[in-house]
């Protein structure tokens, strides 16, 4: 089974990063698993965290009142999951349900944010990172909002 | 230009406002031969007529199939029709998707909504001579899961082993198992070479344009991306002048056009 | 062909009109109707706008009295004979409902071919144009051919400049050149009035030969050249179509097309008289029963907001964008469809638009523009 530290320095999330940032990362991060069905986390909940799926699938939903549970988007294995947790007032946005066995890595986001404040560069290259996955969540948010099938 | 008869032989409710035509001709003797991609105007008796694609077998000619969404006059009409009814049918025209230049190609389908019909046709004749072909992948995005247009088929190409679909929607309730996203997102990971790809794309214009770009970040050639482009058509042969598109008229030069011959027309507002 | 031109004498030509429907041609010719001058079916020199010309510009069109009895001493009529060949409405064919669903019956048109009388270098050039866009792709349009069909053509070389024409910017006129059986030039002088008349076909020699004619003399063919000669230099617009359409496929960004559109009030006028313009709808009907129906052609304009309807929308629902289409459809994309450009500088639509706007204006306009909307610099 692979080492958090091997997958850290070869995922291409972090390509690019300097050896010494890579290992504090590894040093906050720890395998888990989620079983099908249940909740990764909920909308409001503290976001202290963010993931790296290994293996599975998640669909971010939103609850409607009278519709129940939306899926809005679903990430796939080798995606990043949670951005909420460097952004003020770092509260998840959407709930994250597990649509199968799911095995991430997860990041404690809480230790990243303050090694972040105090060390810029580590901070720049995460928020550069965390940008690019928000722009292409843009991108297909505002796809999805023009109801192109009408 | 007159309509030849054909009778309806079969119809099937796709989605809430999509149905199938199967229709054969009244004169048995008489085979409507079409390549995959054209389209054929349908008439109702005193109502109007529209352009509709091809969606069935270019083998089986003798089955003429059409999706139609309901969404105006003609196509509400169409939608009371029964089986026996007679309707008019003047065709096919247009130019056909690019099956014989795509041997050799990986090939990669992109669908969106009820673009999936015009794109069913290269599929079956691309299949039938699957060994000419490298990789194929079937990439389908509609707007929620009852939106899936020949849900049956696509199920029953998702059990083979020679080609990969995957579908999308842009929403979703918990009963969905699979992707929901824009179609464009199943792109960059899409199994396929782009050196040696060539894409055949069909749905609103919109999502034709970026999936083009996306097609082309990915390093896909611009003139091996085929979009399936349309317009308001009268006549269907070129003379009355409706369905221009820049210099192209979309009966005539297309609808089918390699990206490279619209680039100029297609990112431009209310062409 | 001979290129020995013959003249005919005024006096002689109502033998030309008798000759021709002689052959049973419907020989159609300029006359005066409603204070403007019209194409339809005459008889007689008397039909003809004998001693009136028209004074056009933008938005304007006035009849006048000439000094002399010219019988063509106008420019163009109000329309063209796109109407002949290219009617504003025609039945495609009908149906009927039947036990088997229902039969199509096509319609079959069984009219004596027309002769035209006085068609002018730029209608030639546009008769040439249509032609092109209904016999010369890969369908042939039935009823154009129909109407088409056989048409025995007496051009009318210019003799005078209209105030709205532009033949010259775009190389068609004055002179008719080509497309023709016989070609006129009327001379009208204190003392002499008469046709020079130029053969272009076979059968234009034997229509001539049925009427009385002689050889022109060497001053009498220097005369009717000069005067057409002289048009060429009082043209009342010119505009530079040399690289019209790379400009205009550059310029759909133009801030100008906007400027435009707070004019034109989208009437569509300019399709209507234009001799090239040929769009058409289809229009699918039944009578009270229900059991039949007829599906009818009928001209259309680029100008109305259905034109380029489809389900949920019109693709070109601004007014600069119709407008657009119209005008880089005449100058640019028609050269990349059919191999020539749409406009053959007649005149008419600057003179029948209400607002008089001018093509040759708007074309200058556009060529000076900037090619995108500029962002403009503060001022301290």
């Amino acid at each position: 089974m692979i080492t958090v530290e091997e997958m850290i320095s070869t995922h291409k999330f972090f390509q690019g990063m300097n050896p010494e940032h890579l290992h504090f990362i590894a040093g906050c991060a720890s395998n888990v698993s989620v079983n099908s069905g249940d909740y990764i986390f909920h909308e409001g909940e503290p976001a202290e965290q963010f993931f790296m799926i290994r293996h599975g699938m998640v669909a971010i939903e939103t609850h409607d009142l009278r519709k129940g549970p939306i899926r809005i988007q679903t990430i796939m294995e080798d995606n990043v999951l949670g951005w909420s947790w460097l952004f003020p007032p770092y509260k998840w946005q959407n709930d994250a349900h597990a649509m199968t066995l799911v095995r991430m890595t997860a990041f404690d986001g809480k230790c990243l944010r303050e090694k972040c404040d105090a060390d810029h560069n580590l901070g720049y290259e995460l928020m550069k990172r965390f940008a690019g996955v928000l722009l292409e969540h843009l991108r297909a948010t505002r796809l999805q909002a023009m109801n192109l099938y009408d | 230009m007159q309509p030849d008869l054909f009778r309806i032989r079969r119809v099937v409710k796709e989605t809430s406002d999509t149905f199938t035509l199967e229709l054969m001709p009244v004169e048995a003797y008489y085979v409507h031969s079409f390549d995959p991609g054209q389209f054929n105007m349908l008439y109702v008796f005193g109502v109007g007529e529209i352009p509709i694609s091809i969606s069935g077998d270019p083998a089986h000619p003798e089955r003429l199939i059409h999706t139609v969404r309901a969404v105006g006059a003609v196509t509400n009409a169409m939608n009371t029709l029964e089986v026996g009814d007679v309707v008019g049918v003047r065709g096919p025209y247009g130019t056909p998707w690019p099956v014989k230049a795509a041997k050799g190609h990986d090939v990669v389908f992109i669908a969106g909504g009820i673009g999936l019909a015009p794109l069913r046709s290269a599929l079956y004749q691309i299949l039938a001579r699957r060994e000419e072909y490298g990789k194929i992948v079937l990439l389908y995005g509609t707007r929620s899961p009852e939106d899936i247009l020949y849900r049956r088929d696509l199920e029953r190409l998702r059990s083979r082993f020679d080609l990969e679909v995957h579908v999308t929607v842009d929403y979703a309730g918990t009963r969905w198992q699979g992707n929901v996203g824009v179609v464009t997102k199943l792109i960059p990971k899409a199994p396929f070479d782009p050196t040696q790809a060539l894409a055949m794309v069909c749905g609103p214009e919109v999502m034709m344009r970026f999936t083009a770009a996306e097609l082309e970040k990915r390093g896909v050639s611009s003139d091996k991306i085929y979009l399936s482009l349309e317009r308001n058509m009268k006549c269907a042969v070129g003379f009355c002048g409706h369905c221009q598109f820049g210099s192209k008229f979309i009966c005539q030069d297309g609808p089918v056009f390699a990206y490279d011959q619209v680039r100029q027309w297609i990112n431009r507002w209310e062409v | 062909m001979d290129k020995q031109p013959f003249v005919i004498d005024s006096t002689c030509f109502q033998q030309l009109i008798d000759v021709l429907r002689g052959r049973g041609y419907r020989v159609i010719g300029p006359t005066v109707r409603d204070d403007a001058i019209t194409y339809d079916e005459i008889g007689s020199v008397s039909d003809l706008p004998i001693g009136w010309t028209d004074k056009q510009d933008g938005g304007t069109y006035q009849l006048e009295r000439r000094s002399d009895d010219a019988y063509f001493g106008y420019v163009v009529a109000a329309q063209s004979w796109k109407r002949l060949l290219h009617p504003p409405t025609a039945r495609i064919w009908q149906a009927q409902r039947t036990e088997q669903g229902f039969a199509v019956v096509p319609d079959e048109g069984d009219q004596p071919p027309y002769a035209f009388l006085g068609v002018r270098a730029c209608e030639l050039c546009a008769i040439a144009i249509q032609d092109r866009v209904f016999m010369g792709g890969a369908f042939v349009d039935p009823i154009y051919a129909r109407n088409r069909e056989g048409v025995f053509i007496v051009a009318m070389n210019c003799t005078q400049a209209g105030g709205t024409c532009f033949c010259v910017s775009t190389g068609t006129g004055p002179n008719a050149s080509t497309g023709f059986d016989l070609a006129l030039t009327e001379v009208v002088d204190a003392d002499s009035h008469y046709f020079l008349a130029e053969v272009g076909t076979e059968r234009g020699a034997s229509v001539l030969d049925d009427m009385s004619h002689r050889d022109a003399t060497e001053d009498e063919i220097a005369r009717a050249h000069g005067l057409v000669a002289t048009v060429a230099k009082h043209m009342g617009r010119t505009v530079d179509l040399s690289n019209t359409k790379q400009q205009l496929y550059e310029s759909y960004e133009s801030p100008h097309w906007e400027e435009i559109a707070q004019r034109c009030l989208m009437c569509g006028n300019c399709t209507m008289v234009c001799p090239t313009c040929f769009c058409a709808t289809v229009e699918d009907t039944t009578d009270l029963t229900g059991d039949h129906a007829e599906r009818r052609r009928l001209w259309d304009s680029c100008f109305t907001m259905d034109f380029s309807y489809i389900h949920g929308g019109s693709v070109r629902y601004t007014p600069k964008a119709r407008y657009r289409q119209w005008l880089t459809h005449k100058m640019a994309t028609w050269i990349d469809e059919f191999g020539m450009r749409g406009c053959v500088g007649c005149g008419r639509c600057i003179t029948w638009c209400p607002v008089g706007i001018d093509i040759t204006a708007e074309l200058k306009a556009i060529q000076e523009s900037h090619p995108v909307q500029h962002l403009q610099e503060e001022q301290p």
